[in-house]
C-alpha cells in the first residue's frame, strides 16, 4: 500500500465525515425542537407554535436529506477505503452499525414522510407522535455511532483470536465502553445547542428587522433558554469527559493540552505552538499549576506528557491542541450568550437590544464549528490508532490505488461543494423570509393546493 | 447454538438486497423516466408520487451494506475495493438526486432546472453504476490472501455495458409501472406507455443477460445443467421455474397494460426482478464473492452473528410493519399538492 492511497483516504474520511456531521448535529437537535413546538401547539393551540412548526419543517427537510445521502456515504466508505479495519473490528463493531440501521434509519426514514407528506392524511395526534418517532430516532441513530466511536477510543470487552480477528466476548461491555456515557451526552447536548444557536441566529436576525415579529420573539426565548441552561451544562459534561479520557487515552490528553514532560504541576497552555519536531512548545503562554488541576483535579498530581510514549505512537499535536481550544472557547461564548440573553430577558425583552442580537447571529454557525473541532479532537487525538492499541491506521486502509482515491475525494468535493451551496442557499432564504411567510396552515379544511406547493408554484414550472 | 447462523443472515441479507432492488429500483426508475415528462408540473407529479417513500426505500441499501459489513465482514472488505469506482459514482449519484427531491422545490428557474437535470442524471447514473457492479460482481473478482487482488477497472468489460443497460432498463419499469399506478390523466397515458416501451427493453435485455452470463463463467453454465459442451437434461429442467416466472412477469404486466389496470403491472414487473434475482442466486450460492469465497468462510463471528440475529429478530417485522403502514398511508393515486411546502 502506497503512502499516498493512505493520507488520500484519509483526507477524503476526515472532508466526507465533517461535511456529514453538520446535519445529523444539526437535525438531532431540530427533530426534538419540532416535536416540542408540535406538542406545544397540541397544548395550548396557540397558533404561533404551529406556525414556527411549518417553518422550522422546511429546513429540516432540507437538512435531514442532505445528512441522509451523505451518511449512506459513510456505511459504505469502511469498505472502500478502509476494508482491512472492516475486516478485522467488524466481529466488534459490525453489529453496532447494524443496530443503527435497523433500530434508527429506518424508523426515521419511513416516518420523515408522515412527518412531510402525511398532514391530511393523518391526524393531529398521530402527527405528533410521527415527528416524536423521528426525534427519538435520530438520538437512537447517535447512540450506536457513539456506542462504535468510544469503543474505537478505548476497546474492551473483546479478544483477539489467533488469527488477528477480534472477537466480542462481552457485548454490555462493548456497547457501554468507558468513554460512551460522557460522550453520548456529550454530542446530545452538542446538537442542541447547535440547532439552538442556529435558531436563535435566525430569529434575531428578523428581530433587528422586526422587533415585533411574534414567532421569532418566542423561538429566540426558547434558544436563549437553550444556551443558558445546556451551555453552562455542557462545559461541566466536557470536563468529565476530559477526565475520563486521562483515565484511559492519556496520550490523547497530553496532545489535547500538549504537555511533554510527565510531571506534576502542568502549567496550563491558554495558547501555545506544539512542534513535534522539537518535542515541544515554540512558545506558549502558561498559567503554572493549573494544567494539572485542570485535567486531574489537584495541582500535585503527576499528568503524563507526549514524550513518554515512542514518537511513532504520538497524535499530530498542533491540530489537537487548537481544535480543543476552538471548541472550549466556543463553549464558553455560548454560555455567556446564554447569559447575557437571560439577563436581557429578565430586563425587559432581548429584542431590544441591538448588539445582542447581531451577536446571536454572529453565533449561528459556532455550533457547527464546534461540533467539527471537538470530532478533530476525538479522531485525530486517537491517531495513530484507528483502534487504540489494536488496529494503526496505515494498517487499515484497503488495497486501492492513489489514482483512484483522487478520482474518489475530487468528486466528493465537487458534489459536496454543489449540494452545500444549494442547501445553505435554501435554508438562508427561507431564514430571510422568516416564520412569518410560513404561516398558512396546511391541514384540514385548507385549499386542496397549499401556496407554495409544487403544483401552486406553476410559475416556477415552466423552467424545467 | 445450533442455528445456523451464517445461513440464516444469508438469506436476511438477500432479502435485503431484493427489497432495495424493488423498492428503490421504482423510484430510480421514475427519476429515469424525468426527462420524457411532457411538462414540469407532469415531473411535479411524478416525483409526489414517490417522495414519501424514496428515503426508507434507500435505507434497504444502508441495510444492504451496513449488513454485508456486519455478517459477511470478509464479502464487504473484498468487494467494496474491487468496486471502488463504480461504488463511489453510485454514492455521488445518489447524493445528487437524493437532495433534489427537496432542493428542486425551492430552486427559482434556473435553480429548479438545474435539480430537475440532478434528479434525472443522478437517477440514471446510480443505475448505470449498480449494473455496472452486478456485471463485474458475475464475472467474478480475484481474491489473494483475503484481499481484492485485481485492477481498478475489472468491472468493465461488454458484458458488464450489458447488464448495466439491463438494470436501467428493468428499474424504467417499475418506475414507470409505479407510475401507471399512482397517476391519472394524460400522464397515466405516458406511464403505460412508457411501460410498454420498457417492458420490451428488459424482456430483450434480460434475455440477453441470461445468454451471455452462461458464457461469463463455467461454473454458472453448470449450474444450469449446460455445462462442458453437453446437456444434463434433469438439471436444466430443475431450474426452468425460474425463467418461467419472468415470463409470468412480463405477461401480467402486458395484460395489465393492456386492459387498463392500475397495480397489476407494477406486480409483474416485481416479478421479473424476483425471476432475475432468484437466477442468479442459483448460479452462485453458496458463494458471496465469485468465485471462491463462500458464504461459511466469510461470515462474521457466532458471537456477532447471534447478537445481530436477536435485534433483527425483533426489528426486521417492526421495519415491515410500520414500512406497510407508510405505503398503505399514501395509498392510491398521488393527490394533487400532496406536499407540506
Amino acid at each position: 500500500m502506497d503512502l499516498d492511497a493512505l493520507l488520500l483516504s484519509r483526507l477524503q474520511f476526515a472532508f466526507t465525515l465533517a461535511f456529514h456531521i453538520i446535519f445529523p448535529s444539526f437535525t438531532i437537535g431540530l427533530a426534538s425542537f419540532l416535536a416540542v413546538l408540535e406538542g406545544a401547539w397540541l397544548f395550548t393551540r396557540r397558533e404561533a407554535f404551529k406556525t414556527l412548526y411549518m417553518f422550522w419543517l422546511k429546513i429540516f427537510a432540507l437538512s435531514f436529506g442532505m445528512g441522509v445521502v451523505s451518511g449512506v456515504v459513510m456505511s459504505y466508505q469502511f469498505g472502500s477505503n478502509w476494508s482491512v479495519f472492516s475486516r478485522v473490528a467488524s466481529p466488534v463493531i459490525g453489529p453496532l452499525l447494524a443496530f443503527e440501521v435497523m433500530t434508527a434509519f429506518f424508523m426515521e426514514a419511513s416516518f420523515l414522510g408522515v412527518m412531510l407528506f402525511g398532514w391530511k392524511k393523518v391526524g393531529p395526534g398521530l402527527h405528533f407522535a410521527a415527528t416524536c418517532i423521528v426525534a427519538v430516532g435520530t438520538l437512537v441513530s447517535a447512540f450506536w455511532i457513539i456506542s462504535a466511536n468510544s469503543w474505537m477510543q478505548h476497546p474492551v470487552g473483546y479478544a483477539v483470536l489467533p488469527n488477528g480477528r477480534l472477537t466480542a466476548v462481552d457485548w454490555v461491555k462493548v456497547v457501554f465502553s468507558p468513554t460512551f456515557p460522557e460522550r453520548m451526552v456529550h454530542m446530545v447536548l452538542a446538537a442542541y445547542l447547535t440547532t439552538a444557536l442556529v435558531v436563535g441566529a435566525a430569529s434575531a436576525w428578523i428581530l433587528l428587522k422586526d422587533p415585533r415579529q411574534p414567532e421569532s420573539r418566542i423561538a429566540l426565548r426558547m434558544a436563549i433558554g437553550m444556551f443558558a441552561v445546556v451551555a453552562p451544562i455542557q462545559v461541566l459534561v466536557g470536563d468529565a469527559s476530559g477526565k475520563e479520557v486521562l483515565k484511559v487515552q492519556p496520550v490523547k490528553l497530553a496532545a489535547i493540552e500538549s504537555f511533554w514532560e510527565t510531571r506534576s504541576h502542568q502549567p496550563l497552555h491558554l495558547v501555545a505552538w506544539p512542534d513535534r519536531a522539537i518535542e515541544g512548545n515554540r512558545w506558549e503562554i502558561s498559567i503554572p499549576d493549573v494544567g494539572s488541576f485542570i485535567t486531574a483535579g489537584r495541582s500535585d498530581a503527576v499528568v503524563m506528557g507526549l514524550k513518554d510514549v515512542a514518537p511513532r505512537d504520538r497524535p499530530p499535536v498542533f491540530l489537537v491542541f487548537w481544535a480543543f481550544r476552538v471548541m472550549a472557547g466556543l463553549g464558553v461564548a455560548m454560555a455567556g450568550l446564554g447569559v447575557w440573553g437571560a439577563w436581557l430577558w429578565w430586563r425587559g425583552g432581548p429584542e431590544r437590544s441591538k448588539l445582542y442580537l447581531r451577536a446571536a447571529v454572529a453565533m449561528g454557525p459556532a455550533g457547527f464549528v464546534a461540533v467539527i473541532a471537538g470530532w478533530i479532537v476525538a479522531e485525530v487525538g486517537r491517531q495513530p490508532w484507528v483502534v487504540t492499541g489494536v488496529l494503526r491506521t496505515a494498517d487499515a486502509v484497503s488495497p486501492v490505488g492513489a489514482g483512484q482515491v483522487s478520482a474518489s475525494l475530487l468528486g466528493f468535493i465537487v458534489v459536496y461543494a454543489i449540494v452545500f451551496s444549494g442547501g445553505a442557499l435554501f435554508i438562508l432564504r427561507l431564514m430571510a423570509k422568516g416564520p412569518a411567510a410560513a404561516a398558512e396552515p396546511p391541514p384540514g379544511g385548507e385549499p386542496e393546493r397549499a401556496p407554495g406547493s409544487p403544483l401552486a408554484a406553476g410559475v416556477a414550472g415552466d423552467a424545467s | 447454538m445450533s442455528l445456523d447462523l451464517p445461513l440464516i443472515w444469508v438469506g436476511l441479507i438477500a432479502v435485503a438486497v431484493l427489497m432495495y432492488v424493488l423498492l428503490d429500483g421504482f423510484d430510480l426508475g421514475v427519476g429515469i423516466l424525468f426527462p420524457f415528462a411532457r411538462s414540469p408540473a407532469d415531473r411535479d407529479v411524478m416525483m409526489d408520487a414517490i417522495a414519501p417513500y424514496w428515503d426508507g426505500n434507500e435505507t434497504w441499501l444502508v441495510l444492504g451494506g451496513g449488513g454485508l459489513l456486519a455478517a459477511f465482514p470478509l464479502a464487504y472488505s473484498i468487494l467494496m475495493p474491487a468496486f471502488y469506482l463504480p461504488v463511489i459514482l453510485m454514492l455521488l449519484a445518489l447524493i445528487l438526486r437524493g437532495v433534489a427531491f427537496e432542493f428542486r422545490l425551492h430552486g427559482r428557474r434556473r435553480g429548479k432546472a438545474l435539480w430537475t437535470a440532478a434528479f434525472a442524471g443522478g437517477s440514471l447514473v446510480a443505475a448505470l453504476a449498480q449494473g455496472l457492479v452486478l456485471g463485474g460482481f458475475i464475472q467474478g473478482v480475484a481474491v489473494r490472501d483475503l484481499a481484492f487482488a485485481g485492477q481498478p477497472f475489472d468491472w468493465l468489460s461488454p458484458y458488464s455495458l450489458l447488464t448495466a443497460a439491463g438494470v436501467v432498463a428493468g428499474y424504467a419499469l417499475l418506475g414507470s409501472t409505479w407510475l401507471v399506478g399512482k397517476t391519472t390523466d394524460a400522464l397515466s397515458g405516458d406511464a403505460r406507455r412508457w411501460a410498454w416501451i420498457a417492458a420490451a427493453a428488459t424482456a430483450l435485455l434480460l434475455a440477453a443477460v441470461s445468454l451471455a452470463t452462461l458464457f461469463a463463467h463455467p461454473d454458472i453454465a453448470a449450474r444450469w445443467g449446460l455445462g462442458g459442451g453437453g446437456v444434463e437434461g434433469g438439471r436444466l429442467l430443475a431450474r426452468l421455474p425460474i425463467p418461467a416466472l419472468g415470463a409470468l412477469g412480463l405477461a401480467i404486466t402486458a395484460a395489465g397494460l393492456r386492459r387498463g389496470r392500475h397495480f397489476a403491472p407494477f406486480i409483474g414487473a416485481a416479478l421479473v426482478f424476483l425471476s432475475g434475482y432468484l437466477g442468479l442466486a442459483v448460479s452462485f450460492f453458496p458463494n458471496v464473492v465469485p468465485y471462491g469465497v463462500g458464504f461459511r468462510a466469510a461470515a462474521n463471528d457466532d458471537s456477532a452473528l447471534g447478537f445481530m440475529l436477536v435485534g433483527a429478530a425483533i426489528m426486521l417485522p417492526v421495519i415491515l410493519g410500520y414500512t406497510g403502514y407508510v405505503f398503505w398511508l399514501f395509498r392510491g393515486k398521488v393527490a394533487a399538492g400532496a406536499g407540506y411546502h
